[in-house]
């Protein structure tokens, strides 16, 4: 009796023209002729609009020179961007302070980068030291006063120092106040509860553009004439108190999709309310709330932009302002793709970031 | 009820802005201070701009020079506290900024109702058009038909309107929301014909691709006298700014300038003298030094001096003296004697 033997015969490789690239181009480019001829069309644009503006930005581009002379005109003169690089950077601030401006940021960098690193040493002390003696040294850096340091006066901040001076400042202090925002908008005491309610619910109603106008325009009217507020602090105050309605929002999203027995299993392990809050929902929540938190830094920094109107020389201001430049008169596109670039990198990093953390935190369980 | 509710805030307005003014006199403030705090633009070519490093420079910022010249005997004491045009009266009123030298057109509303004085004229703009040469136009007489670029929202689209109604001429309007844009549909070819004030038409005309190919039309349709404005109510500081421009003025018309300044101390012209504060006044009616008409020549220059550099020959712009011309030349630029 014969034995037959079935082994299956090994399997044939998949059709040359399902695989590769050819194979991913069939499958997600050209799968129906509505698909191709999209693909087409798209590939079309690309080719229009790519080349010519690589050509303009790069290699028809001017980039050394100290005048509009150095401009051939043939592509971008990112000669604009770089006799004003510094002011762009650091506003009308002393040039022979600048080392002051850099070592604040420096500084600030390295110890959120120590805090953001995984497995550096003794996180809880530097994290202590950021918070609450940071602050004073970045406030003598840049405003001086102290140690020896001339007094720079707010009104000569500008550039990119003003607009992350204005951002940080903004993400550092709303994040805190909009956390009690919401536990007190959740709390069950009369008063805190109504207070929130009427502090998020007031902020939130107004555009920040009317917040600005308010500052800078109204309040001074309505103040004795010997008290006079910075104008930097005032809308850095709006902006605080702007943000800080919002931040409240998303946090109390958070808090609202922890689930009841969370809350209850904290009471019944005899934790106090800020124990329990800050033990077991806090963590939980922001967690849930990081996208919404990322969001609204995001808009933040981007709404600094906002200050303009009042006459501060945030990045764009100071930019504008440059247009304004008789000298310079016409190189406004190189101007704004210039801070196009600066805002795209820093809010595209925030976002990675965020996606990083939301990875790292991620535990399987909601 | 509306209209109550507007007079009560009109009334606490105005009683902090008068609350403002029994405070001690802005002169002895700004000496005491060290500095003077002036407002100027946020960026107009020509007019008030920071450059490269940072430096303020402009027509309206040489009349901020010269006042704080004069009050300070220090041309650079200045603050400048850059304004847009919504917040400058603002913070005038509010004593933010001592003087505000920022393009400002003189009106009968803003002169009467808003608690502030205007010192006088230091450019005399008014509305004009920018055509293309190839056009063959000599006058705005001409231009019946025409599409005209404009910016979208401003006094100079009702200018225009007026202007073609009276004069029965049609036109075909093509309106753009910024300078920019407006400028840069004019370059395409877009329109025949583009309308601004003319203080920036010659900025915008550097814009063009070919600025050579593109002139400005004599005709001027609307007045736009702009000039330094100082808070209602200080007497004394209104005439400082008020001189501190006249001087300038008076300076070019007896030809004392910057670099012949110390020459022009040994002159034997009495009216020469009387300016720089060897005879005469002096400072004494202005509670200044007697030199410090002097100071102000020396630091800053006459006023076609400060013309020329910011606005005129010497600068980008090339703007004709026009109507800013000294009177004794064809133009309406006239200071009352300093005697």
């Amino acid at each position: 009796m014969a034995v037959y033997i079935t082994t299956p015969s090994p399997a044939l490789p998949p059709p040359s023209n399902s695989v590769g690239v050819l194979g991913w181009m069939r499958k997600n480019l050209f799968s129906s002729p509505a698909n191709s001829i999209f693909t087409l069309i798209g590939l079309y644009i690309l080719f229009r609009t790519i080349p010519p503006t690589i050509d303009w930005a790069l290699f028809q581009a001017d980039w050394v020179g100290t005048s509009r002379d150095a401009c051939s005109g043939e592509g971008a003169c990112w000669v604009f961007v770089t006799v004003r690089f510094q002011q762009f950077m650091f506003g009308f601030y002393p040039p022979s302070e600048y080392w002051r401006v850099v070592v604040a940021f420096s500084l600030v960098g390295a110890l959120v980068a120590w805090l953001l690193i995984e497995r550096t040493p003794k996180k809880g002390l530097v994290g202590i030291f950021t918070i609450f003696c940071y602050p004073v040294i970045a406030y003598f850096l840049f405003y001086g006063g102290a140690f020896g340091l001339p007094v720079v006066e707010t009104y000569k901040w500008g550039g990119l120092m003003l607009t992350l001076i204005l951002a940080t400042i903004g993400m550092f202090c709303a994040l805190p106040i909009g956390i009690i925002l919401a536990l007190g908008r959740r709390s069950s005491m009369p008063i805190a509860k109504s207070l929130s309610v009427v502090f998020i619910e007031f902020w939130r109603g107004v555009p920040l553009i009317t917040v600005l106008f308010m500052s800078s325009v109204m309040l001074p009217i309505f103040m004795p004439e010997n008290l006079q507020i910075d104008k930097l602090l005032r809308a850095l105050i709006g902006i605080i108190f702007f943000q800080s309605a919002y931040m409240a929002e998303v946090v109390r999203g958070g808090l609202q999709a922890i689930p009841k027995g969370q809350y209850e299993a904290a009471e019944a392990l005899g934790l106090s309310y800020w124990k329990s809050m800050f033990f077991i929902i806090l963590p939980q929540a922001l967690k849930l709330v990081i996208p919404g938190i990322v969001n609204t830094f995001i808009a933040l920094f981007k709404d600094t932009t906002l200050v303009l109107i009042i006459g501060l020389f945030d990045l764009l201001a100071v930019v504008q302002s440059a247009f304004a430049d008789a000298k310079w008169i016409g190189y406004s596109v190189e101007g704004y793709v210039f801070v196009a670039a600066i805002y795209w990198v820093s809010c595209f990093s925030m976002s990675r970031y965020s996606q990083y953390l939301e990875r790292k935190l991620h535990t399987g369980h909601a | 009820m509306r209209k109550i509710t507007w007079s009560i805030v009109a009334v606490v307005v105005a009683l902090f802005i008068s609350a403002g003014l029994a405070q001690a006199s802005t002169k002895d403030e700004v000496q005491k201070r060290g500095y003077l705090q002036c407002g100027v633009s946020t960026g107009l070519p020509g007019f008030s701009n920071p450059d490269e490093k940072g430096t303020w420079t402009g027509l309206d910022v040489d009349v901020c020079k010269a006042i704080a010249a004069a009050t300070l005997g220090d041309a650079t004491k200045i603050k400048y506290v850059p304004l847009n045009a919504k917040e400058r009266f603002t913070a005038l009123q509010s004593g933010e900024i001592d003087a505000l030298v920022r393009g400002t057109t003189w009106t009968l509303t803003r002169d009467s109702s808003l608690g502030l004085n205007f010192t006088g004229v230091n450019y005399y703009d008014g509305q004009g058009f920018l055509v293309s040469k190839k056009l063959g136009v000599k006058s705005a007489l001409e231009l019946d038909g025409a599409a005209v670029c404009i910016q979208g929202g401003t006094t100079t689209e009702l200018n225009l309107a007026d202007y073609f109604k009276e004069k029965k001429m049609e036109y075909k309007p093509v309106v753009f929301d910024t300078h920019d844009a407006t400028a840069k549909a004019f370059d395409n070819g877009r329109c025949d014909v583009l309308t601004s004030d003319q203080s920036q038409l010659y900025g915008l005309r550097t814009h063009l691709s070919k600025p050579a190919d593109a002139i400005v039309l004599p005709e001027v349709i609307s007045k736009e006298p702009l000039g330094p404005v100082v808070r209602q109510g200080d007497d004394a500081w209104f005439n400082i700014v008020k001189w501190a421009l006249n001087a300038m003025i008076e300076a070019e018309e007896m030809g004392v300038t910057q670099a012949n300044v110390d020459e022009m101390k040994k002159s034997k012209n009495p009216g020469v003298r009387r300016l720089l504060g060897v005879d005469g006044i002096g400072g004494k009616g202005l509670g200044l030094n007697d030199d410090w008409a002097y100071q102000i020549i020396k630091q800053v220059g006459n006023y076609g001096e400060i013309f020329e550099r910011n606005v005129g020959k010497g600068s980008p712009l090339q703007i004709e003296r026009g109507l800013n011309a000294l009177w004794s030349k064809g133009g309406i630029m006239y200071a009352p004697p300093l005697r």
